[in-house]
């Protein structure tokens, strides 16, 4: 554990104090951490690992991605998904509550290749949505022109539409057209806007894969953030593997390797 | 009555050890990740992730899931296979004062042969763990551990290539696994280590299929501590040969815990997923624990479990 005598290591474990925690969208919390944590360098794409209090279960941690980082205020905040166990927990939590949270961990998206006035087109769905809005920003203090492409499946699900407005152009689709353009996200890729220097996508399988269908025989530089199950979460335990084109025995870790990779590093 | 450092020193068969703490195979890699939260010179041994004669990828994922006060994994014995460990990973720990355990893991008698051959040549190496009770493996692994001569074959034919000591660790997927632990030991097992992971499974009610890939994976964490007692309990009373014990040790409290039922060292496995500090932790807390029960070395308590018991009937 971190105490401030001692000099802080690139990731380490942290107590961060809730500061906010609140529903956004349907089953989706924002949840506003403070504390020395926020104070490190954070890569955008990059995440954290949360225990669920002290209990034996939910056990393990629970890896949850870095929406917004203000170093200033020292907070940092994070979207997530109720669905189990360890999220109904996070859920449980209120101001003032203190989290046991390890990181930054992965490598995220690198945003210093991106020179000013390049395009760059963000392309989310769902929970893998959060992580770009930390990203969009840095994009934009580099001087990069950010397009937002956002998939969800109803206007109920939608969240941070007006942050994501804020940075640039953003366009939304909904699996039932109850907002944006009926369909999913990935249709909206064409046009003058697919030829950008640089892609960056997070969202669920499908998703990604159909971005790699679109940008395979294309210039631009793309980048992908998987989800996968973890355990440790440091690259020890290779619960989160998957496969290169390389060979049958070359693999990368999704938690440290990734989660973000470049379109081509690993088969999806 | 304070005998400073060395209360927590013991004495592991032909190993002395400055602690019985040691992380558990396939829970710590070959050390690198978690060398960055701690100096891995605190620890009293390191047991490395299982080493096969081939590289090997492991099953798909998902390979882990939770549980009541556990997870499942079959991670399916990944790892880049032998000469890549002694090229790269048994020489990176060299810079650590630790006797490191090596895994080894196979499919057939000449491959666990041929690797106990190549890794106890390795300068850091201390000893063999042979792992005669991998789960998640189609061939190889828990076949070997679940019969008493088959065991004792495969024992008995490392031992004789061993330039080690030789500590088996045995599976509880069996019906009597004091039965595999004295055949074992009469094969010539200089140690055993207990329990590997028990057999389980969960099944996701969305896609209405097993969660894991692999269908089914090893229980570890607490949940299974109970039954790693019991079992060292069981066998520490009929084997002369000492006992590294593990399941789901969290705390210095359950590490008493294990040395009462008969353990001379423990190993923590799932516990450093949750709490990549919990082995300097443990043992931090274990002298201080050893301390306020006024114990000079926590050798003595080796075994208290049942000789007490023994006492009273």
């Amino acid at each position: 554990m971190h105490t401030s005598s001692a000099p802080v290591k690139k990731k380490d474990v942290f107590i961060l104090t809730v500061v906010q925690n609140r529903p956004v969208a349907r089953n989706i919390w924002q949840m506003r951490l403070s504390g020395e944590l926020a104070r490190l360098a954070i890569q955008p794409g990059q995440f954290v690992h949360l225990r669920c209090g002290n209990s034996l279960y939910p056990l393990l941690r629970r890896p949850i991605s870095i929406c917004d980082v203000d170093p200033a205020k020292e907070e940092v905040t994070l979207l997530y998904r109720v669905q189990g166990e360890g999220t109904r927990y996070f859920a449980s939590l209120r101001s003032g509550d203190q989290v046991d949270v390890l990181g930054p961990l992965g490598s995220g998206f690198p945003v210093n290749n991106g020179q000013k006035g390049e395009e760059a087109l963000l392309i989310g769905g769902g929970i893998g949505i959060p992580p770009l809005y930390y990203l969009s920003k840095c994009l934009r203090e580099n001087g990069v022109k950010v397009t937002h492409l956002l998939g969800f499946n109803q206007a109920e699900d939608c969240f941070l539409l007006d942050e994501f407005q804020a940075l640039g152009p953003t366009l939304i689709t909904t699996l039932n057209g109850s907002l944006g353009q009926q369909g999913v996200v990935t249709d909206l890729i064409g046009g003058p806007q697919k030829h950008c220097s640089y892609v960056y996508a997070c969202g669920p399988l499908p998703m990604l894969k159909a971005v790699a269908n679109l940008y395979n025989e294309t210039d631009s530089t793309v980048f992908i953030s998987l989800e996968q199950r973890m355990g440790c979460g440091v690259g020890a335990c290779l619960a989160c593997v998957c496969s290169t084109p390389q060979s049958e025995y070359a693999y990368k870790k999704v938690c440290t390797d990734g989660p973000v990779f470049q379109l081509g590093e690993i088969n999806l | 009555m304070s005998t400073g450092k060395h209360r927590l020193q013991v004495q592991l068969g032909p190993l002395k050890l400055k602690n019985p703490v040691m992380p558990a195979s396939g829970c710590f890699g070959f050390g690198r990740e978690y060398s960055q939260f701690y100096d891995l010179n605190c620890l009293g041994a390191i047991v490395v992730k299982a080493i096969t004669k081939e590289p090997r990828f492991g099953n798909p994922t998902p390979r882990v899931a939770e549980t009541p006060a556990g997870m499942l994994n079959a991670i399916g014995l990944q790892n880049p296979g032998v000469d890549q460990v002694m090229a790269e990973e048994l020489p990176w720990l060299e810079q650590f004062d630790v006797p490191i355990i090596a895994n080894i893991a196979g499919t057939t008698v000449e491959d666990y042969v041929y690797v106990a051959q190549k890794v106890s040549t390795a300068p850091n190496v201390a000893a063999l763990e042979l792992n005669i009770s991998c789960p998640n493996v189609k061939c190889g692994g828990i076949t070997f551990g679940t019969d008493p001569d088959i065991a004792a074959q495969l024992t008995a034919a490392v031992k004789e290539v061993a330039q080690v000591p030789l500590f088996v660790k045995l599976s509880p997927n069996v019906t009597d696994i004091v039965a595999i632990a004295q055949a074992v030991e009469e094969a010539g097992a200089d140690g055993l280590s207990m329990i590997n992971t028990l057999l389980g499974m969960r099944i996701d009610l969305t896609t209405k299929r097993p969660v894991l890939a692999n269908e089914s994976g090893g229980l570890s964490g607490p949940a299974i501590k109970p039954i790693a007692l019991r079992m060292i309990y069981e066998v520490s009373q009929v084997v002369k040969i000492p006992i590294i014990g593990m399941g789901g040790i969290q705390s210095a409290e359950d590490v008493l815990e294990f040395f009462l039922a008969g353990a001379s060292a423990v190993a923590i496995g799932t516990a450093n997923f949750v709490d990549p500090y919990i082995c300097p932790t443990i043992i931090a807390q274990l002298e201080e624990l050893l301390d306020q029960w006024g114990v000079e070395n926590i050798d003595e308590l080796k075994g208290m479990g049942w000789r007490h018991a023994k006492a009273h009937t």
